[in-house]
């Protein structure tokens, strides 16, 4: 089963199917030790600038910055969702602690 | 390899997408295929339809250009009776009601809560009184902007609204020129106040004097390259031509042509032409729109007359539009104060009956987001300044309502991190009630917008807001980076971003603190841009000094986490939306 995975709207939003699934301003909790000194940087999602899938995973690449030191930047592929049979199944992502892959997809 | 975005343009662009909207238009909002939907709404954009965002599914925002926000004697009142019956939806907005217009920092008005289905009623009655929503969104020539009050401001040494309507008419529904890369943002400018900031467009076509023949010719210098968005800000780069106002639409289309051809349809995050100019730089750019674009010689550029710039320029002239001026012809306009560009649509409909009583019925839009009454005679100008509806929309407001600009926010918009317009109308409350300005400082402009799309302009006020996030007593709220001393003028400067992340209710505070030791500190008479240059960023840092007040602010949560953040049950599962065309929600079949 083929899934459309994009980024649109200016890197606003993750479409999934044609669905809006993960939106910029969220606030996530990064397992993220290259990114800056902080042991689980609180980072804000400013903008989406990839997507794409490995197994069952839906990855983003995303700029943002850790707003308890202030880093910026794009920490790597962080996981924002899942799929089954084909279809987006969220993750609480601004509850979970999200590990960011370096080169997931590069 | 092509985005998405591309590939979907490459099928059906241009003037061809009305034809299927208006089929979805007839058919329902349910009958855009699911697999279709993201394509078809990229391509709405170009009929100025723009998918609200997440919560708010099946509504649009309605952006209709008007070029150099220049409506004709009637026109006004259209944009409020549209407004009045079409841009109302399921949420009421608590200081501007249910149905509103919205005049943007691009001299366009934006409408809200527009469904699919009322669309061709909507475009019948705007194309049948002059105005259109094409290309007001997408890859393609944008609302064109300048000094609104051209060929009638005593001030100005080149009337551009020749210029400007003949190329709204030549590159509105151009096949050539309907599918850019990018969009194509263009300031054609005839008054020596810089009233048309060309410095942060794509294209900016300002008045310059020439030797032509033997004789002092005026014309336009030509800039390409500016832009504010992304982090990535960038004033319009002298490509050293100077052109003859008939001869404006062959340049303007040679490089709209050159963009087409040679800007980054890879990435759309590099598609704007600033990142051409970084790349080639102005030489290069100059050479090829030589040899390739344009089939006369480009003569070199001419005496500018930037040195007399002044429009949001921080220091002595007019610094906007407001208040009463001078017309050729012996009349007056008047700059009446739209706080926020937010007008409720029975106010524009007043407006308009005003504009029909005191003057000849026309309007015109600013790029601070604020309204001109033109053609009001002496004679009338009294009775006109009195009328009760300049009380709310006043012509020599507060400094603080006049400098004041927002974006849309998170209210609708997909990209904003924050809360915006409500806010900064509470902002520019609080400062006028708590704060005075120092001795002989009339003008402070700050800009707030939500995100780094910059929309409002953030990068070009005394006090520039971006939206972002914070914690606040360990709980996540709204916040503001604080940038300053921007502006435009002769030397244009950004702002410099010297505080991050301050919550969203110690931004006034902020501010009032910042003026209070910029009044201790000041040199003489130094304007305020001058004394942030004469300090470093972490001196200004510490001139911010956030603090809570008695200012209170009611949207400290995740705005962006709401269907509509002034609902009662603001949560996205209490969205009404999609709906049906009547308003009544759409429930999923599983």
């Amino acid at each position: 089963m083929s899934v459309s995975l994009r980024v649109l709207d200016d890197g606003a939003w993750v479409s999934v199917n044609d669905a809006r699934e993960v939106s910029v301003s969220e606030l996530w909790r990064l397992d993220a030790p290259a990114f800056c000194a902080c042991d689980l940087p609180d980072f804000v999602v400013e903008n989406v600038l990839a997507v794409g899938v490995d197994g069952r995973t839906i990855d983003a690449k995303v700029y943002g910055q850790c707003i308890a030191c202030g880093e910026t930047g794009v920490p790597g592929w962080i996981p924002v969702g899942r799929l089954s049979d084909g279809e987006f199944t969220d993750i609480d992502r601004e509850r979970s602690v999200l590990a960011v892959r370096e080169t997931a997809h590069d | 390899m092509p985005t998405d975005v591309e590939r979907w343009k490459s099928e059906v662009y241009g003037t061809e997408i009305r034809e299927h909207l208006f089929r979805f238009a007839e058919e329902g909002w349910e009958s855009i295929p699911e697999d279709e939907r993201d394509a078809w709404f990229e391509r709405f954009k170009w009929w100025g339809l723009y998918h609200q965002r997440n919560g708010q599914e099946s509504y649009f925002m309605l952006r209709i250009g008007t070029p150099n926000g220049r409506l004709e004697p009637g026109q006004l009142r259209v944009v409020g009776e549209v407004a009045k019956e079409y841009a109302t939806g399921p949420g009421t907005n608590p200081l501007f009601g249910d149905a509103y217009a919205d005049f943007t920092t691009r001299q366009s008005i934006q409408l809200h809560w527009i469904k699919l289905e009322d669309v061709p009623d909507i475009f019948e009655k705007l194309e049948a009184n002059g105005l259109s929503a094409q290309q007001a969104c997408g890859d393609s020539w944008r609302n064109i902007v300048g000094n609104p009050m051209a060929g009638d401001d005593a001030t100005e040494v080149v009337d551009a609204w020749p210029v400007i309507r003949e190329l709204n008419e030549t590159f509105k529904g151009n096949d050539d020129h309907s599918n850019l890369p990018r969009k194509w943002k263009v300031s054609v400018t005839g008054t020596p106040d810089g009233s048309g900031q060309g410095d942060i467009n794509d294209l900016a076509l300002e008045p310059a004097y020439k030797e032509i023949g033997g004789e002092r010719t005026v014309g336009f210098n030509v800039r390409v390259g500016g832009g504010l968005a992304r982090n990535e800000p960038r004033f319009a780069r002298d490509i050293d031509v100077w052109v003859a106002p008939e001869d404006a639409p062959a340049v303007a289309g040679g490089l709209s042509a050159l963009f087409r051809d040679h800007g980054d349809r890879e990435n759309r995050y590099n598609a704007r032409i600033k990142f051409l100019v970084d790349e080639w730089g102005p030489e290069k750019l100059r050479r090829v729109l030589q040899e390739e674009y344009v089939d006369f010689e480009l003569e070199t550029a001419g005496e500018d007359v930037r040195d007399q710039y002044t429009y949001n320029a921080g220091g002595e002239g007019r610094n906007d539009l407001l208040g009463v001026h001078d017309q050729k012809d012996g009349s007056n306009f008047v700059g009446l104060n739209v706080l926020v560009g937010r007008m409720g649509a029975d106010d524009v409909i007043e407006l308009a009956d005003l504009a029909e009583e005191y003057g000849s019925g026309a309007a015109r839009l600013t790029q601070r987001q604020n309204v001109i009454v033109p053609d009001v005679p002496d004679e009338k100008l009294d009775a006109f300044l009195a009328a009760d509806l300049l009380e709310h929309y006043s012509p020599d407001p507060s400094p603080f309502m006049r400098g004041s600009v927002a974006c849309t926010g998170t209210e609708f918009c997909s990209l904003s991190i924050v809360e915006t317009k409500n806010r900064q109308v509470r902002f520019a409350r609080w400062l006028k009630q708590n704060v005075e300005l120092p001795d002989g400082v009339d003008e402070f402009h700050v800009h707030l917008s939500g995100c780094t799309a910059s929309c409002a302009q953030p990068q070009i006020a005394d006090v520039s807001l971006r939206g972002m996030k914070t914690r606040k007593d360990g709980e996540p709220v709204e916040a503001l980076d604080v940038g300053l001393g921007g502006g435009l003028g002769e030397e244009p400067q950004f702002a410099r971003w010297v505080t991050q992340r301050v919550p969203v209710d110690e931004v006034p505070g902020a501010i009032a603190n910042l003026l209070a030791n910029f009044d201790d500190q000041r040199e003489g008479d130094e304007t305020f841009r001058e004394f942030v240059r004469r300090h470093d960023d972490d001196e200004l840092a510490e001139l911010v000094e956030p603090e809570e007040t008695s200012y209170d602010d009611p949207m400290m949560h995740n705005t962006k986490r709401t269907w509509y953040p002034y609902a009662e049950d603001d949560s996205l599962d209490g969205s009404p939306a999609p709906s049906l065309a009547d308003g009544t929600p759409i429930t999923s079949d599983d």
